[in-house]
């Protein structure tokens, strides 16, 4: 594996969004690590410090991702998190980081729904990591 | 003791604390409520304060007499029609006019009380109106929340049907795109993932049919006295092809004949939903074992798995719609979550009922009990 490429932590517990979306990224010339669950990516955590994380919400409990991005920034507070689903389509509610007030509990950088095009999840990839 | 809000409108302030004397001390019960109903009486004399105090707060009942010193009665009563307020208006008239009636009727008046009443023929208006709201509540709650499950059924469903269209939808672009190379063999995971969300939406859409058809009582029901013990062979046979894959030995334990008055089709569904959870949720060489009981006509259905079993929190959970229990063991086991609701529905139908033991780790054991020959 090419030691100079970026590391990406996916996390999502939809095992054919975790096939398409690393495949994907894979392809934008990224080195894919994935979890399926909370409790499996803060394990990675321990050892793995990605280069960016793209989380998935609602998981084990409706509010995984919040509370696994709480986690990695804690850790790692230079490490940019993208939050990834499907939460609006699906209950109506929507989040957002583009406030003061949601990013001082939403700790991402970005929050994108689920269904978004490949080309733009790269353009947003590159931004963050500012390639 | 809850209380309703009765506003009297009377120029006679003998009327007024006549009213409020015997509203006070008068109650109305329903044998299927809890409580009776009480009444807070608020007097005045005009119009015109009337709809103060109705714009501050809607009474729960008016008693609107009409000739009053400035603003008349009807013309209260077309206020609170035209503001559209949620309140129940009775027409104290001194004298019958079939006019005057029919206008109060027509911007809503519930009933009319004649002028000189008794003390009885108030506590009667009384009491019919205080039904009438009471229904009217009930009949709103039982609406709202009707509409409530009925909108919550329909965002998880549209969310179940949704996700295998997109995961497929997905895996047809990478095909698109060429995104594995232009080699069929680099697709093969990609087309047996297809076709997993394939098989696993058309399960969903059998098993709501049964759903809907339990809901809606349209399909004919035809009850027969079946044989369940036979049903249950079928049902294993049915299950062969899945038991083989997961090495699953099903033993069946019952009488040659247990003859129960039923749908020969809604006791396929159950069994073939207990059965097929239990292979599903077993472990690789586990076993199942089906117990039919009659116990002089009550009939007792018994399906014990060597499986993963449940954690107790869950339990409560288990046969509401779509619930699955996720867990890194039972992620990779299909299922539309209906299997147990459908149960459930079919088993009151008999006025049964559908019970579980579980152990996680060691297995769980399943039990549907049918009462005496009550297949109707």
């Amino acid at each position: 594996m090419d030691n100079k490429k970026k590391i990406i932590l996916l996390v999502d517990d939809d095992e054919d969004y975790l096939f398409q979306t690393r495949m994907n990224i894979e392809q934008f010339g990224f080195r894919v690590v994935t979890a399926e669950s909370q409790a499996e990516a803060e394990k990675l955590l321990e050892t793995l410090k990605p280069d960016l994380a793209i989380l998935d919400l609602m998981m084990e409990k409706d509010d995984s991702g919040f509370i696994l991005a709480y986690k990695l920034k804690r850790k790692y507070p230079d490490v940019p998190v993208i939050i990834a689903t499907a939460v609006t389509a699906e209950t109506g509610m929507t989040f957002g980081v583009s406030t003061e007030e949601e990013r001082k509990w939403i700790k991402a950088d970005l929050y994108i729904e689920k269904g978004i095009r490949a080309d733009q999840l790269h353009r947003e990839i590159v931004k963050l990591l500012k390639l | 003791m809850e209380k309703l809000n009765v506003l009297v409108v009377d120029d006679e302030p003998g009327i007024c604390s006549g009213i409020s004397r015997i509203l006070s001390r008068y109650t109305v019960g329903f044998p299927f409520m809890d409580e009776n109903i009480g009444f807070d009486v608020q007097e005045t004399h005009t119009g015109e304060e009337a709809v103060t105090i109705i714009d501050v707060k809607v009474p729960d009942i008016i008693l609107l007499d009409n000739k009053l010193p400035g603003m008349q009665g009807i013309e209260v009563l077309e206020y609170i029609n035209k503001k559209n307020l949620d309140t129940v208006v009775l027409m104290i008239t001194s004298y019958a006019s079939l006019e005057l009636a029919i206008k109060a009727t027509n911007h809503g008046a519930h009933d009319f009380i004649p002028k000189p009443f008794t003390p009885q023929e108030l506590k009667s208006a009384i009491e019919s109106v205080t039904k009438h709201i009471f229904l009217r509540r009930m009949t709103r709650k039982l609406n709202k929340e009707g509409r409530q499950i009925r909108f919550q059924f329909l965002s998880v469903l549209s969310h179940e049907l949704k996700a295998p269209l997109n995961a497929i939808e997905g895996y047809l672009r990478i095909m698109e795109e060429r995104q594995a190379g232009n080699d069929l063999d680099g697709y093969n995971k990609i087309i047996e993932r297809s076709l997993v969300r394939v098989r696993g939406m058309r399960n969903l859409i059998m098993d709501l049919l049964d759903l809907t058809r339990i809901e809606s009582g349209k399909k004919k029901r035809e009850v027969a006295p079946v044989n369940l013990t036979e049903i249950a062979r079928m049902s294993i046979d049915t299950m062969g092809p899945i038991s083989i894959q997961k090495d699953v030995k099903i033993h069946l334990d019952a009488p040659g004949e247990v003859i129960i008055e039923a749908d020969r089709e809604e006791m396929e569904i159950i069994f073939n939903n207990l059965l097929s959870n239990a292979i599903k949720y077993n472990i690789e060489g586990g076993r199942v074992d089906c117990l039919i009981k009659d116990e002089h006509g009550a009939v007792t259905v018994t399906v014990n798995d060597t499986g993963i079993g449940i954690p107790e929190e869950e339990i409560p959970k288990l046969f509401q719609e779509f619930v699955r229990i996720k867990s890194d063991k039972t992620k990779h086991i299909s299922g539309s979550g209906l299997g147990l609701s459908i149960i459930k529905r079919l088993a009151r139908l008999y006025k049964g009922e559908i019970s579980v033991k579980s152990k996680p780790g060691v297995g769980s054991s399943f039990t549907v009990k049918f009462p005496n020959n009550s297949g109707t």
